[in-house]
Parts: C-alpha cells; sequence; structure tokens
C-alpha cells in the first residue's frame, strides 16, 4: 500500500487518491444472523497537498447479479392474471448507494446513469424486444420490489465527511441477503466529475451449519430428502409416544 | 427468538413458526386433514419464498400425520387396505400432477391456476359439508339414511373388493381413481390433499365415519413422504430447520387434536372445518379479484 502511494507521489499524479476500506472482507452466515451492518470509510489523499478542496464521496455496494424474468399481473375479465412478462439479464441481488449529498447536487443524470448512483439507474440489461416505455414500467415495478425486500437501498447523505480527509458510511445488509462475492466502489466526486475510484470486495457466504445444509440441499437431494422424511416421521413417532406415557 | 433458516435465506422469529405448526397440527388431529392448506399460504404471508412454503409444508404434514396415524389406529380408526389402494393412485396422480405444474409454470399461469383451484375446490367442499353437518346435527330424517350409501357410480364399477374397516363391499377402482384426482392436486396445490380426502371418502365413497379420519392421515402420511422426496431431488427447496421448527409443533399439536377428536361429535367437527375451509376459499376468491399487493413477481431464468 505505501509503495502505491510513493509511486503515485513520484508520477506527480494531480488526481486525488482514493484508500477505501471496508469494516469486514468476510460476513458470515449462521445460526442467528439477522443482517450485518457494514462500515465503508476511507481516505482521499490529495497528492498535490492542497488542503480544504471539498469532494463529494458515493459508495455503491453490489451483490452478484442474476438473470431473471419478471411477469406482471394484469385484470382479465376482473381477475388478476399474469400477462406481460420481461427478462433482465443481470439483476443485482443486492443494491446500495451512500452519498455525502443528494446525488442531484453532485452530478448530472449523465454521470448518475454511467455510476449507477442510484437505483433508477441500476443497469438490468434487459433482453428482449419490448418498447423503452415499457421496459422502463418493467424496470420501476423490479425496483420497486426489490426495495420493499430491504435489498435495494438509497442513502443520500449517508456518507459522513470529516476534514476534507476522511470518509465514512454506514450500510445495512438484511438477513435475506444472497450469498456470494459483494463489490463496494467508492467514488469521489468535485465539481460533477468523479476523480477518482476505488473498489473492494466483501464475501458473503454461509459457515458451519447452514452451509453443510445448504450444500446437502444441492449435492445429495435425495439423501436430504430422506433424512428430512426421517426427521419428520421420527418426530411424529416420538410425540406419539411421549403423550401416550402421559 | 431470531433463527436463520439456511435455504430459505433468511431470519424468522422461530417462536411465530413453532405457533403456526401448533395450529396446523391441532387441525390435522381434529380433521384429519394435513393443515397443508393453511401452513403454506400462511408462510407465504410471512415472507417465505413460495416453492421453499410448499416443499417444506408438506415435510411438515408428514410428521403431523404420523403421531395422527399413530393416535387413530389405536382405536382402530385406519383401514389399510383402503388406504393401500388410495396411495396407489395418489403416486400415479402426483406424476400426472407434475407434468401439469411444469406446462402451467411454462405459460406463466401456475399461480393464477393455483389460486382458482382453491377457491373452486375449498369454497364447493365447504359448502357441501357445512349444508351436510348442519342437516345431521338438526337431526333431519334424510341425511341420516342416506348417510352410509355411497355414490350411485361406485356401485356400478366392477371387481368387488370388501373393505372391512370401511364397512364397504366396493370396486377397488373407486378409491384408486379418488387417490389419483387427490395426487394430482397434491402435486398442483401443495397440500397433503386432507381436505379433498375426507368429504369424497364421506361422500364418494360412503365409508363409515370413525375410519374416514385415520385412512386419510394414513393416505397423507405416504403423499408427502413422495412429494418431499420429490422437491428434494428436483426443487431442492426443502427446508430442514424451518420444517424442523414447524414439526416441533404441529406433533404436539397433532395429539391434542386427535384426544379432543374422540370427545367431540363428529358433526360438530364437520362444521367448524367446514368454517374454516369456507373462510380460505372466501381469502383465495378476493386474492383474485382485487388488486393483488405485488403486481411483479420474478422468477429465476
Amino acid at each position: 500500500m505505501l509503495l502505491l502511494f510513493a509511486a503515485f507521489f513520484l508520477m506527480g499524479q494531480r488526481d486525488p487518491v482514493l484508500v477505501p476500506e471496508v469494516s469486514q472482507h468476510e460476513v458470515q452466515v449462521r445460526q442467528g444472523f439477522v443482517g450485518q451492518e457494514l462500515l465503508l470509510f476511507g481516505a482521499v489523499l490529495d497528492p498535490a497537498g492542497r488542503a480544504g478542496q471539498d469532494y463529494d464521496i458515493v459508495v455503491v455496494l453490489k451483490g452478484p447479479s442474476e438473470p431473471i424474468r419478471l411477469r406482471e399481473k394484469e385484470r382479465f375479465i376482473g381477475v388478476w392474471v399474469n400477462a406481460e412478462s420481461s427478462d433482465f439479464r443481470s439483476v443485482p441481488s443486492y443494491f446500495a448507494v451512500a452519498s455525502s449529498r443528494p446525488i442531484t447536487e453532485i452530478v448530472d443524470d449523465k454521470t448518475a446513469a454511467i455510476y449507477e448512483f442510484g437505483t433508477d439507474y441500476i443497469q438490468l440489461s434487459p433482453s428482449g424486444s419490448i418498447d423503452p416505455e415499457e421496459q422502463r414500467r418493467f424496470a420501476a415495478g423490479l425496483v420497486d420490489l426489490k426495495r420493499r425486500l430491504g435489498l435495494y437501498r438509497e442513502d443520500f447523505g449517508g456518507v459522513q465527511i470529516s476534514e476534507s480527509v476522511l470518509y465514512q458510511a454506514r450500510i445495512e445488509l438484511p438477513s435475506n441477503v444472497t450469498t456470494g462475492t459483494y463489490t463496494a466502489e467508492t467514488f469521489a466526486v468535485t465539481r460533477g466529475r468523479v476523480i477518482a475510484s476505488a473498489v473492494s470486495e466483501v464475501e458473503v457466504k454461509k459457515v458451519g451449519f447452514e452451509r453443510f445444509v445448504e450444500d446437502s440441499a444441492n449435492q445429495w437431494g435425495l439423501a436430504y430428502g430422506l433424512i428430512a422424511v426421517l426427521l419428520s416421521v421420527g418426530m411424529g413417532w416420538g410425540a406419539g409416544r411421549l403423550f401416550a406415557r402421559l | 427468538m431470531d433463527v436463520y433458516l439456511p435455504i430459505a435465506n433468511l431470519s424468522v422469529d422461530g417462536l411465530v413458526i413453532v405457533a403456526l405448526g401448533a395450529l396446523t397440527g391441532i387441525l390435522s388431529g381434529l380433521f384429519g386433514v394435513g393443515g397443508g392448506f393453511l401452513t403454506t399460504p400462511l408462510l407465504i404471508f410471512y415472507g417465505i419464498p413460495p416453492t421453499v412454503a410448499a416443499a417444506s409444508a408438506s415435510t411438515q404434514v408428514t410428521g403431523a400425520s404420523v403421531s395422527g396415524v399413530i393416535a387413530h389406529s389405536k382405536r382402530r380408526g385406519v383401514d389399510y387396505r383402503m388406504g393401500a389402494v388410495m396411495i396407489g393412485g395418489g403416486v400415479i396422480g402426483s406424476g400426472f400432477g407434475a407434468l401439469l405444474f411444469n406446462f402451467f409454470r411454462s405459460i406463466g399461469q401456475i399461480d393464477v391456476v393455483i389460486n382458482a383451484l382453491y377457491v373452486v375446490l375449498l369454497g364447493s367442499i365447504g359448502l357441501l359439508m357445512a349444508k351436510e353437518a348442519i342437516q345431521t346435527l338438526r337431526g333431519t330424517g334424510g341425511a341420516q339414511a342416506a348417510r352410509r350409501r355411497h355414490h350411485p357410480l361406485v356401485a356400478s364399477l366392477p371387481f368387488r373388493w370388501r373393505f372391512y374397516g370401511s364397512g364397504l363391499y366396493i370396486s377397488p377402482l373407486a378409491p384408486l381413481i379418488v387417490g389419483i384426482v387427490v395426487g394430482i392436486l397434491t402435486m398442483l396445490m401443495g397440500v397433503g390433499g386432507g381436505f379433498i380426502l375426507v368429504p369424497a371418502m364421506l361422500y364418494i365413497l360412503g365409508m363409515s365415519a370413525n375410519v374416514v379420519v385415520g385412512t386419510s392421515l394414513f393416505n397423507i402420511l405416504f403423499v408427502t413422504i413422495a412429494t418431499t422426496i420429490m422437491h428434494s431431488v428436483t426443487t431442492r427447496a426443502v427446508d430442514i430447520v424451518l420444517v424442523a421448527l414447524l414439526l416441533l409443533g404441529s406433533v404436539s399439536g397433532a395429539q391434542i387434536g386427535s384426544q379432543f377428536a374422540v370427545k367431540a361429535k363428529p358433526e360438530a367437527l364437520r362444521l367448524v372445518l367446514a368454517a374454516i375451509v369456507l373462510l380460505v376459499a372466501f381469502r383465495m376468491f378476493l386474492g383474485l379479484f382485487y388488486r393483488p399487493d405485488e403486481i411483479y413477481t420474478v422468477y429465476p431464468l
């Protein structure tokens, strides 16, 4: 890390450098897991040594993406049935964005869209050939659904910057997160321009008994099913014996 | 008490799940229904993903029916011969059901089909049971005379067998067909099928009332075992932690329920079951016409 700083100083780089860190690089999902608060923090180093320059910081935490089909219900002779559908090739299972000020005050729409600064700007990669209007409606429906599940979050003003150098943001992972590799991207913005960015990773994984259960269910389905049956027959029989004695 | 469910991927309040299990356990002991028609919707309402809810509920019903079967077999309340024929039909039916399930899922209408089935079946069965139970409670003569007679179609089927437990001399084809129909519905609706089986045994086959509950549970036991295995191999959606919590409540509930069942009047029991069935049907009916909470549903590709 020190070498890296040194390199930047020697090169006389004019843009500032971001040094991001996450409170933990591994989130363990085990019994009693009710979610986890991650602290994303770090420093903005200005090689030119100018003090007091104002930055805005935006952090984006994204979970692994998956392809999905989204179906929309419509009224058909009074009954709500699934009608239209739309496919999205990369829907992040989790998406959170936090910034030091409201996004509209930091960057314009175009920049926000490029860097995905907000749940409205997530690049979902819709596929198929439906018109843009319809696609927007589907995307909005998907984002709203995920937001209410607590999986898509926006916290404008959630990043605190102290002394124009240190920043920190707290981001909540709910208990229903998908496991996998999460990327935390940090952006330093000044005068509507992203001047520095850095990425760090967070691994969310199941450990211990929870890991064992998931692996068994996926790899040894038949054995898993038999054990589930044995468990339930056993408990039913046990209760029968117990109550017969009472 | 927070418990993390490894397959459902979320944490729940363990005590709520145990209480839910106890509620369905009592129902299963009392009425001989698995309680799946109540567990599955309630679990989904609580936030468990629908596939996990349906798969795990069927495993839980296995446990609830074991203790029920034991309790009823001690009172000679199980006609094993009748049960075996129906299980045979159930296995055939669940195969058909799986095909239908895949077909409706491919055209994206599976949830609408399931809801409509719930409304039609629960609604008509509930009404039938309520009408009959009220007539019997009032002591109307007609109902009393018709009680032990089976449906005329059943009598017309060939090869008759004696079913001593049920007090019947009918063709095994009748319970086999009933088993097939229940098997199809079990796969489609993710329930044990008791709420269809019990009325079918009473009103179509005309089995004597004291073996209906036990035999129905006996059938449910084996059909849900098959469904659990089927889910474990295909959908991989059985959450063993969720199952254990549900079982904790339901096995005790089933014992309490079956002890009540001997004391209570069977007609009164059926009236109560009819009311519950109608209530669920009515809720589902509203669900078809009211604007749903979620317009959009996500299907993984």
